[in-house]
């Protein structure tokens, strides 16, 4: 994982363990991130992201391990001993404190003259966008306005990294998708190193600059969305950003392929041994019509057929407005039934209808293979 | 990432981090430990000086001496005999009586009945071993170093017991069934008391929670005036009903009122509001759904009762059932009161402690106390923390429906216990201002001259109020800083246990137990804190640390509803949590920073059990005062002092209520939205 080589490093994480009791909840973690870079830790429920973003700020310090801030070691500091600001996913807003009395409480007792808390707290709020709210009781604000006021307390200090943590789960889907955007704007406005938690796929493609993909305490991936997503590592990355048709295969003798019953399949990126039972995987956008598009075939294999096509029922029609959600059945695929996305013109082009026959092909450079063999971790 | 495995068990004590602690770290740390050592000397240390007093034997040894006595002439012709020997042929003193009090003396001369202090025989006193003393007037001798007194001298001479520590004080108790009985007296009357209580309870937070009766604040607030009065206040009120002048003695069908049958209705009493509040909560919270399930499946309203709100209320009433049952085992004016010749093992302790001065064997008694009071604490605990359990998991608020004849006999019912409650309190007012009960009944305030009585006077009165609101304010602050420190310090996971565990003793330990400890710990010339003994301070301490658990749990109550992100966020913009205390938990704590106020100043104006064994001439207390005015057979200005308390507690509300909704509109005014 080749890290932007002129980019200044500003947080770096060496060999982090963290265990509760007999639990290791963060194994063997390292990872950098860089001056001014917007990272996700994504990953499913449980798998150590709080965790992590914890220890980073010292409120559960790891066990082992090192945390470098700005080149200095930061691994045993107190939370209050580090440079960072924080948003929960609950807010943590005072309720008995107004708007800005909120975002204030890191100025005041601070040595900031009165007049310069004000104008800082008027400043602050106009760059969240609320600047009509300050008298206000938390209370007496819609969950996206609140989430916009623990960032602006987390920001008011101007820390050198900002943490959060879930902030936008506790918001309905449209509130959260508008404010993907303003807090993803904002950090670039500041230009402040920022790490995110989300269990969210969609949220982590959409704003992180870099994405950290973990699993059972261990990071999977590292990379920028479209690595994550267009060429995953591990058949964990793959399942679990983006829709994946997962089919049963044994690797080929001749290399460069898995069989599927009487088919064989090229992949572009197959390094597995000859024999060994594999997860092939393709997501079901990649599949395409065969003879649709200026796709070329590839070469005819001994069954006689175009390379990489296979015949299928077409079995069932979903409309998704932009494009239409397929399941096809072949008794050559290793499941036996794969999902592929047609778009609107490729179906009435190819005239697809649910009972009849089609002739997909899967490109080899997207089909991706997995050994099928549990991970030895466990 | 290969050395995953191999690397996670091993990490090594040398590659582990240790968490630097910051100054908060520090502080909150430190002040916890402060609070420990005050928890330690207000609890712990007093409740072992009681333990070890209640273990300790002091027993004459008679082998430890020898005498040998000379012929009129002083020539020692026969030979020495210990102590032991003498008494074995004479029998001077009974084997029984050889145990004694930690000051216990005895003469020498009791093993010689010819003895004459005008004969010129002379005597030879040796100790056979290094801790054998005796005193010859106040001088004292220990050793072996043999020594001689003429017959005048001789009689001077007097030999101390020996210290150990047995069992030797609870075969005392256990062999005399005047003490022992009192346990027997105890648990049964505690245990009617329960069973009473509870049902009666049970019925009326039934009527609250499920029925449209009119009146329902009304019936709470009734309901929970006998928390306004001192336990012995019911007591007098039932001397003038059922006593031996009272108008209704002729119910009681020639059965008297001094005894079980006064306890018991007394007691029923002042444990009610207990009850009927833990009730009312477990039934509030119980899930209405099921009721809507039971009423689909067509059971009937009977079944639905069993099936459904009884074991919805399970650890509610559990929890009640100990909860009086402790409260009536171990109170000490209703039956010092009402009890008559009927013992009870809180009155022994009194008994045994003012009546006799037999510290020691009060002690035992305590310890006999101590364990029926910590079995129930015990279960109460239990039963509490399920019931937490079962409120997270809470849904839908039942909602009842009107239902003219059954909302009728819910108003029936509440209206029959709340006279009850009515007329033991106006009784007691009445009988305050009557001149000459029975014979003039004129009304008047001459009851009211307390200067002219015994039990302190006005000076009692006031004594209280002083005690009640230093009470309130130290105890609060105390209480809830404690609270916030086991909440909130991190790590430190010993230390907060430890804390925790001494905050939760107090409901443990029956007040009179608490009494005495303090007299034992503190009464001890050798305790550098021996000053605070007879004055204002030792009342508060002890007040405080008896009514400690309960405030402790509602201030951690509290707190465990603050969002916990409170703290790292005030880290983060580098607040120390001392400013986080004060403008964020406490505001938002008020409400039950106010709860605990008035609960402390409350129950520190009814208290008797602890502090009757700790007021001095300058701190005698209003609650005592009524005790003691009874005891000399002042009943009537008892009941006025009683019904002063009760007037004074009711003020006392009033201005918390006023109070809270000041605070509440002016720092709570988040609240609403
Ligand atoms: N204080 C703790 N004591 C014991 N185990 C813990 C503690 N905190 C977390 N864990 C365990 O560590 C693992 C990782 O927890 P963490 O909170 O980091 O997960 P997460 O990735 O943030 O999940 P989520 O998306 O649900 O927030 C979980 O299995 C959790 O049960
Ligand atoms: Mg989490």
């Amino acid at each position: 994982m080749g890290q932007a080589s002129t980019a200044e490093t500003y947080l770096k994480i060496e060999n982090v363990w963290k265990a509760f009791g007999d639990f290791y909840a963060l194994k063997d973690i390292s990872l950098q991130v860089n001056r001014g870079e917007f990272v996700c830790f994504l990953g499913p429920s449980g798998c150590g992201k709080t965790t992590l973003l914890r220890a980073i700020a010292g409120l559960d310090i790891q066990t082992t391990g090192a945390v470098f801030q700005d080149g200095e070691d930061i691994s045993a500091l107190p939370p209050s001993e580090r440079d960072f600001g924080i948003v929960f996913q609950s807010y943590a807003l005072f309720p008995n404190l107004t708007v800005e009395k909120n975002i204030a409480f890191g100025l005041e007792n601070s040595g900031i003259a009165r007049a310069d808390i004000d104008k800082r707290v008027t400043e602050l709020l106009a760059l969240v966008g609320l600047p009509e709210q300050a008298k206000k009781f938390p209370a007496q604000l819609s969950g996206g306005q609140q989430q916009r006021i623990a960032l602006a307390r987390a920001i008011a200090m101007s820390p050198g990294l900002l943490l959060l943590d879930e902030p936008l789960s506790a918001l309905d889907a449209k509130v959260r998708v508008h404010l993907r955007h303003e807090v993803k704007d904002l950090q670039r406005k500041l230009g402040v190193t920022t790490i995110m938690v989300t269990h969210d796929q969609e949220e982590a493609l959409a704003m992180a600059d870099r994405i950290v993909v973990m699993n059972h305490g261990v990071i999977e991936q590292v990379g920028t969305p479209t690595d994550v997503y267009r060429e995953p590592v591990s058949l964990f990355v793959a399942d679990f950003i983006g829709e994946t048709n997962q089919l049963d295969g044994v690797a080929d003798k001749k290399g460069k392929g898995v069989k599927m019953g009487k088919r064989r399949f090229a992949s572009a990126t197959h390094t597995h041994a000859d024999g060994v039972d594999v997860i092939a995987v393709i997501r079901p956008e990649d599949i395409i019509p065969h003879g649709d598009g200026a796709r070329s075939p590839g070469a005819p294999d001994k069954v006689g057929e175009p390379g990489n096509t296979v015949e299928t029922t077409v079995d069932e029609m979903e409309f998704l407005g932009s494009f239409w959600r397929t399941r096809l059945s072949s008794p050559d695929l290793g499941s036996g039934q794969v999902v592929a996305d047609f778009s609107i013109n490729a179906v009435r082009r190819m005239d697809i209808q649910v009972g009849g026959r089609m002739r997909i092909e899967i490109p080899s450079d997207r089909l991706k293979v997995f050994a099928a063999a549990p991970e030895p971790d466990k | 990432m290969s050395s995953l495995d191999a690397l996670g068990p091993d990490v090594t004590a040398k590659s582990r981090i240790k968490p630097k602690l910051g100054s908060d770290d520090w502080i909150m740390r430190g002040y916890m430990i402060v609070l420990a050592v005050y928890l330690i000397v207000a609890l712990a240390l007093p409740l072992y000086a009681m333990l070890s007093k209640a273990f300790e034997t002091s027993r004459f040894d008679l082998a430890q001496f020898e005498v040998q006595v000379s012929n009129e002439a002083g020539a020692y012709n026969q030979p020495a005999a210990t102590l032991q020997q003498l008494n074995n042929q004479g029998n001077f003193i009974a084997e029984g009586d050889l145990a004694t009090s930690s000051d216990g003396r005895l003469a020498l001369t009791k093993f010689f009945p010819d003895f004459s202090f005008r004969s010129p025989v002379k005597y030879r006193l040796r100790g056979l071993n290094d801790e054998a003393v005796y005193l010859v007037g106040s001088e004292r001798f220990e050793g072996t170093k043999p020594a001689e007194f003429d017959s005048n001298t001789f009689r001077k001479v007097v030999i101390r017991p020996i210290q150990g520590h047995g069992l030797a004080n609870f075969a005392t108790y256990f062999s005399t069934p005047a003490l022992f009985q009192s346990i027997q007296n105890s648990v049964f009357i505690a245990l009617v008391s329960t069973i009473i209580t509870v049902s009666l309870a049970f019925g009326f937070a039934y009527a609250l929670c499920r029925s449209c009766m009119p009146f329902k604040g009304v019936f709470r607030v009734i309901a929970m005036a006998p928390i306004l009065v001192p336990s012995l206040l019911p007591g007098i009120a039932l001397v003038y009903l059922f006593g031996n002048q009272g108008f209704l003695k002729q119910f009681l069908m020639g059965e008297s009122i001094y005894g079980p049958i006064g306890i018991v209705v007394g007691s029923v009493f002042f444990t009610f509001p207990h009850a009927m509040i833990i009730i009312l909560i477990a039934l509030s919270i119980s899930d209405a759904r099921l009721y809507e399930a039971a009423v689909s499946l067509r059971a009937s309203k009977w079944r639905t009762f069993w099936t459904v709100t009884i074991p919805g209320a399970r650890y509610g009433l559990i929890s009640a059932a100990f909860v009086v049952f402790n409260l009536v085992i171990t109170d000490f004016g209703l039956p010092k009161v009402i009890g008559g010749q009927y013992n009870m093992l809180a009155v022994d302790i009194y008994k045994q402690v003012i009546g006799q001065q037999n510290f020691q064997m009060g002690a035992v008694v305590s310890v006999v106390l101590l364990i029926p009071a910590l079995i129930a604490y015990i279960v109460d605990r239990q039963v509490q923390r399920k019931q937490v359990a079962l409120l997270s998991a809470r849904s839908v608020v039942y909602q009842p429906k009107p239902s003219r004849r059954f909302d009728l006999s819910c108003l029936a019912y509440c209206a029959l216990v709340a006279l009850f409650i009515i007329s033991i309190l106006g009784i007691c007012q009445y009988a305050a201002l009557v001149k000459f009960w029975p014979y003039d009944l004129s009304l008047g305030l001459t009851n009211y001259d307390f200067d002219r009585m015994d039990g302190g006077g006005w000076d009692a009165y006031r004594n209280s109020i002083m005690l009640a609101l230093m009470t309130a304010v130290i105890g609060t602050v105390i209480i809830f800083t404690g609270a916030y420190m086991v909440e909130k310090t991190k790590g430190f996971n010993k230390g907060r246990a430890g804390f925790q565990f001494l905050a939760m003793l107090p409901m443990a330990i029956p007040g009179m137990v608490l009494g005495l400890a303090y007299i034992f710990f503190f009464n001890n010339p050798a305790n550098p804190l021996n000053f605070i003994y007879g004055t204002m301070a030792i009342l508060v301490i002890c007040t405080v640390t008896h009514f400690y658990t309960v405030s402790h749990l509602t201030a951690v109550t509290a707190l465990k509803q603050i969002d916990c992100e409170f703290e790292p966020v005030a880290a983060s913009l580098k607040q120390p949590f001392y400013r986080l205390f004060s403008r964020v938990t406490v505001p938002v704590c008020m409400p039950a920073i106010l709860d605990i106020m008035i609960y402390l100043f409350v129950n520190a104006m009814t208290t008797v059990s602890a502090v009757v064994f700790l007021y001095s001439s300058k701190t005698t207390l209003a609650s005592v005062a009524v005790l003691n005015m009874d005891d000399a057979g002042d009943i009537a200005p008892a009941a006025a002092m009683g019904m002063m308390i009760f007037y004074t507690n009711v003020v006392a509300r009033l201005v918390h209520a006023v109070v809270s909704r000041y605070v509440l509109g002016r720092t709570q005014g988040w609240r609403q939205r």
